[in-house]
């Protein structure tokens, strides 16, 4: 089967110039690579910060949010009058929540809700020799904290089920338990705000990935923390909630905020910087990709304009003998998106390779991320859109050469030789 | 029998740019089938300029022209370039071939947009022409490596290639030897008598001109004459 004419006619100007064709095409190439490698490597790190984050972090957190609260009461006894009221402070109030078991149970019945569980921390001291080391200690039902973070995968040494065992047991955060050169087995002593001082036991370290939190977090039995603060055992300020889908978190701790009256803070929310980052990120990879593609994008719209100044003959001599403005344009837009279909696909071709040797790279970011090698993301939905990005480019780049070659007067051209 | 094949009535035209200026006024003329007809004059008489609206190219003008009983005055770009395809060969004082494609190449172009038979017989029917002007075995050649008196019979070749009604030359043999310009010039006249070819040059040539079956002769604007050679 023969080619359409314009077709062919496309193909042997692409042909006949093919440094400047394939120039072209590197344009796009480039382009369409670098935004493929870009946003991979971009996503990859949202991923895995979102994933880091996430693990450690519960869906909906409620609490008893300690406030001052904004209207004083001599303002509400004496409202015309000119009060002056500097400093003001909370009263002694309990961070407790009260019937806290019962609104767990109510949330664990919550068909929308994949787990729920009660949680009562404290800012320890870890006592080192003459150290004391600011951490602090989370009293859990660990069971229920393992459903919610799965933490069995998550201990390095130890297990999770020593815990339940132990009566005053303690699992450490690997960095903390580095500072405090901590193994399975030994004894770490604390000593609360308080002033109360106790032995635990260290049965297992724990890591989660992230610096921040290795770096603070301990796991101990709910009635273990109970006893340090010298509380009842009735007695816990938060409860962790796993949502089984986590775009329902928002709507969901507005409701149970309503319900318990309590604070219920999602997410998103308590997160908002790992957000801003993503999209900071996600901005920026497409700004890049953009003004790659609008250079590439200039590239095309030379070179076709370049072709249609020496194929000025050509295309009067095929307007006179037949061929209309659409025909014309045509023979260009062809050229065009060869140029940019023909690119694009290289260009993700080496978007590929490059997110190929990014992933293999060796990333070592200490103890603040635990990653091997960068992240990167293979999505297929980037090369997609980066072959669609690639495609729109250099169709408006070949638009306005291709519109300028179907309205050239063969007249003009013919006579004025 | 004479039959009209091209039918010119009351024309006007005026070039705008940079002043008003009467170009063409009140052409009335008629070409016939089979027919070798010369247009004269000195140059800037608007001979080339009443040619260009003959062939469609130019529709800028007042009057009727009719080309084989179709009135094309007044029709769409998209109408007059399917039209030109189909009923009119081109062959210019340049051959305006594309360099990069053979001369065959450049003879199947009208007719790859025509599409009117298979790649394999258009291909067939080219190398025919190509034969006939004596060029058969340049077929294969690039065109920008032919000369030029070759160039312009694949040119003509082209002309040919859709059977046109008429052949319009503007200055066909202006660009080339006392040779090459003989053997082109009998190349239009075997067209007329052996196919019954209408041919519409343009030419300053006077010895060209005196040998063609008719001359029109214009003069600002004006057909002031015309005469039929013995």
């Amino acid at each position: 089967m023969k080619l359409p004419i314009s077709l062919d006619i496309a193909k042997t100007h692409m042909l006949s110039r093919k440094r400047q064709t394939f120039v072209a095409m590197m344009g796009v190439t480039f382009g369409i690579g670098m935004f493929i490698a870009l946003v991979g490597l971009m996503n990859g790190l949202n991923d895995l910060t979102e994933e880091l984050s996430m693990s450690a972090l519960p869906d909906i957190r409620i609490f008893n949010d300690v406030s001052t609260s904004d209207q004083n009461i001599i303002e509400v006894m004496n409202p015309d009058g000119w009060n002056i009221v500097h400093s003001q402070k909370p009263k002694n109030e309990s961070t407790k929540l009260r019937n806290g078991f019962q609104i767990l149970h109510f949330i664990q019945q919550d068909p929308r809700v994949a787990g729920a569980s009660p949680l009562l921390t404290s800012q320890v001291f870890f006592n080192y020799g003459p150290v004391k080391l600011n951490a602090s200690i989370m009293g859990v039902d660990i069971l229920q904290e393992d459903k919610l973070f799965d933490l069995a995968s998550k201990m390095r040494e130890g297990n999770i089920r020593d815990l339940l065992t132990t009566n005053d047991g303690i699992i450490l955060g690997r960095n903390l338990a580095k500072k405090l050169n901590a193994k399975p087995g030994d004894r770490v002593q604390i000593s609360t705000p308080e002033g109360f001082t106790t032995r635990l036991k260290v049965v297992g370290i724990v890591q989660f990935g992230m610096g921040a939190v290795d770096d603070v977090r301990s796991y101990a039995n709910l009635s273990t923390v109970q006893r340090i603060m010298g509380r009842d055992n009735r007695y816990m300020t938060e409860i962790n909630v796993k949502m089984k889908e986590l775009e329902a978190a928002p709507a969901v701790a507005r409701e149970y905020e309503k319900l318990f009256g309590y604070k219920a803070e999602d997410w998103e929310t308590a997160n908002a910087t790992v957000l801003v980052g993503k999209i900071i990120r996600n901005i920026m990879s497409y700004a890049v990709t953009f003004t790659l593609l609008l250079v590439a994008g200039f590239g095309i719209y030379n070179i076709l304009n370049m072709t249609i100044m020496n194929k000025i003959k050509d295309i009067a001599i095929l307007k006179a003998t037949g061929f209309n403005a659409r025909d014309i344009r045509h023979i260009f837009m062809t050229q065009s998106l060869i140029i940019g279909l023909l690119g694009s696909v290289l260009g993700l071709m080496l978007g590929y390779a490059l997110s190929l040797l990014i992933s293999r790279a060796p990333l070592d970011l200490g103890d603040a991320l635990a990653t091997t090698h960068f992240p990167v993301n293979f999505d297929i939905t980037f090369y997609v859109i980066g072959i669609v990005f690639g495609v729109i480019t250099t169709s408006l780049a070949g638009f306005l050469p291709s519109r300028k070659a179907g309205s050239i007067d063969p007249i003009e051209i013919i006579r004025g030789q | 029998m004479k039959n009209a094949i091209l039918k010119v009535s009351n024309v006007n035209k005026w070039f705008h740019d940079p002043q008003e200026f009467h170009v063409l006024q009140n052409i009335n003329m008629e070409a016939y089938r089979g027919e070798f007809l010369s247009l004269v004059g000195k140059s800037g008489c608007g001979k080339s300029t009443l040619m260009y609206l003959l062939s469609t190219l130019d529709t800028d003008y007042k009057g009727e022209i009719t080309i084989n009983d179709v009135l094309v005055t007044g029709k769409n770009q998209n109408f007059l370039s399917r039209f030109r395809n189909a009923h009119i060969g081109f062959v210019f004082q340049f051959h305006y071939l594309l360099p990069e494609f053979s001369s065959l190449e450049n003879v199947m172009i009208p007719a790859r947009r025509l599409g009117k038979y298979p790649f394999e017989e258009l291909e067939e029917r080219a190398y025919e022409k190509l034969k006939w002007l004596g060029m058969a075995d340049q077929a294969k050649k690039p065109a920008n490596k032919l000369s030029g008196g070759q160039q312009q019979r694949v040119a003509i070749a082209r002309a040919l290639i859709n059977d046109p009604d008429i052949i319009m030359g503007d200055e066909p043999t202006g660009n080339l030897d006392s040779v090459n310009s003989g053997i082109v010039f009998d190349i239009f006249k075997q067209l007329t008598r052996e196919f019954n070819q209408t041919i519409i040059a343009v030419t300053h040539d006077d010895e060209f001109a005196s040998n063609t079956d008719r001359v029109i002769e214009l003069q600002d604007g004006h057909i002031i004459g015309e005469h039929i050679n013995a």
